[in-house]
């Protein structure tokens, strides 16, 4: 019995299965998303927490958030400075980061994330 | 405690302390564990997996030797259990698609007891269910990871992100398939640590690949729910990879990256030399995927070659007289 033709056939299937994040790209990569911050974002320098710790942790702080302020009702959050911020994902990180399809669409689409913030958060308007 | 395992746990720890290592001292260390050592694994296992596979298409299987569940193909009043024992190709190709999509041959696992002054069978479901709950968890873990290796991401992978994380549960959200993999590789390797024969007939190679697939999991839930990477960073560095424009990113990842990268890069490099080959070889296995037929058709050898006989008739012509002679019986005169 000679069952090679199926076999290569076989093995055909796996290099094309196991290869295809190599053909699917076509090996070529767009430049990966560069945050972009509105004038206001960059006129206020800081944010609640250091830059590179909020590009990790944001939307940890996000659940934080909610939590304290849905369940436990404090609406304060005080940062590693003292300084007070209204804890408000609509209110106060958008007020400076107004540009959502900017700041948070483009990173967000590109790790293929979907927050669900959105489907009870509304968004400021952008203003062009 | 067994040698086995302790070696083998040893092993996974101290790989994935190299790493950690080498992401920390930076600069060239971070090209050989991003760049060139994941590289090096996928070619190893592309080609190894190739090999491996031809060389068992190398070996000759003149008969068919189906491991048969049910009765065969007879008479017409008699009931053929058609898929445990099939006689025919579509018969097999449902066999093998029930056995590699559900795993039936486990299913059928047993413990045979001695009970009081007798003989007892007890059907057990526990090694499918983890084996189950450990494969399938994988599978959607690595569509998952080709978030990560695609651009732009095709539908299916936030088809499959949305069913995995269906529990809503914290930011970002938790996965199911990720806890299923570790809880099941864990189980798994309970299974071997725990029950005594299991664990005398349990090998350093039982050991390696479930330290080292507990390893993975437990890197990745760490970074992703706990002490965090750099995500927009890493999709750069991966897709720098399947591109084969290969960099390493400016700014910090996180050096646990670089240990789940380089445990990845083991495990796979490590597949066509070991029990993982099953991947490929479940396919394979002649005592599934062949048609017990042997009753109603002839399958010849394809390599007998012609032999040379010499009948009885022969013998007699040669020997007649002097059968005749010593009184022996002949059949012609």
């Amino acid at each position: 019995m000679n069952d090679k033709p199926k076999i290569i056939l076989g093995l055909i299937v796996f290099v094309a299965v196991f290869t295809f994040p190599f053909w699917y790209n076509h090996l070529s990569a767009s430049a990966p998303p560069k945050v972009e911050l509105t004038e206001k974002a960059k006129a206020a320098k800081v944010c609640v927490a250091e830059k590179e710790f909020m590009r990790r942790e944001h939307m940890q702080i996000l659940d934080q958030w909610r939590d304290t302020v849905v369940r436990e009702g404090k609406t304060i959050y005080t940062d590693e400075n003292g300084k007070e911020y209204v804890a408000s994902l609509s209110n106060t990180c958008m007020d400076c980061h107004s540009n959502k399809a900017e700041f948070c669409d483009k990173c967000h689409t590109y790790t293929s994330t979907d927050p669900y913030c959105w489907d009870c958060h509304r968004y400021p308007e952008e203003k062009k | 405690m067994n040698v086995n395992y302790l070696s083998s746990l040893a092993a996974v720890i101290i790989l994935g302390l190299i790493a950690y290592a080498g992401a920390q001292s930076g600069g060239f260390y971070q090209v050989l564990f991003g760049i060139f050592i994941p590289y090096l694994a996928v070619l190893v296992f592309i080609l190894g997996f190739i090999n491996r596979v031809m060389d068992w298409a190398k070996s000759p299987v003149p008969f068919r030797i189906p491991s048969t569940c049910g009765q065969q193909q007879s008479m017409e009043w008699i009931k053929q259990s058609k898929i445990d024992n099939p006689s025919t190709f579509i018969g097999v190709v449902i066999r093998m698609f029930l056995e590699i999509v559900l795993f039936r041959s486990l299913f059928r696992n047993s413990r045979v007891e001695i009970r009081g002054d007798r003989l007892s069978y007890k059907w057990v479901i526990w090694l499918w269910l983890f084996a189950i709950m450990f494969h399938y968890s994988f599978l959607a873990v690595v569509i998952r990871h080709l978030r990560f290796f695609t651009e732009p991401v095709p539908f299916f992978i936030p088809l499959i992100e949305k069913v995995d994380g269906i529990l809503q549960v914290g930011l970002p959200i938790y996965y199911i398939s990720g806890l299923t993999l570790l809880a099941g590789a864990t189980l798994l390797l309970l299974r071997r640590v725990l029950i005594p024969k299991i664990n005398y007939i349990s090998q350093a190679a039982d050991y390696f690949p479930l330290f080292l697939i507990i390893g993975i999991a437990f890197t990745g839930i760490m970074m992703r729910y706990f002490t965090k990477v750099d995500v927009v960073r890493i999709k750069e560095m991966t897709m720098g990879l399947v591109t084969l424009h290969p960099g390493i990113p400016e700014g910090p990842i996180g050096g646990l990256f670089y240990v789940h990268l380089f445990f990845v890069s083991i495990l796979v490099a490590y597949i066509p030399f070991s029990k993982l080959m099953h991947m490929g070889g479940v396919f394979l296995s002649p005592t599934r995927n062949l048609a017990n037929n042997s009753r109603a058709k002839r399958h010849i050898n394809p390599w007998n070659y012609p032999v040379k006989v010499h009948t009885y008739e022969e013998y007699e012509d040669d020997f007649r007289e002097k059968m005749i002679e010593a009184g022996l019986p002949v059949e012609k005169e």
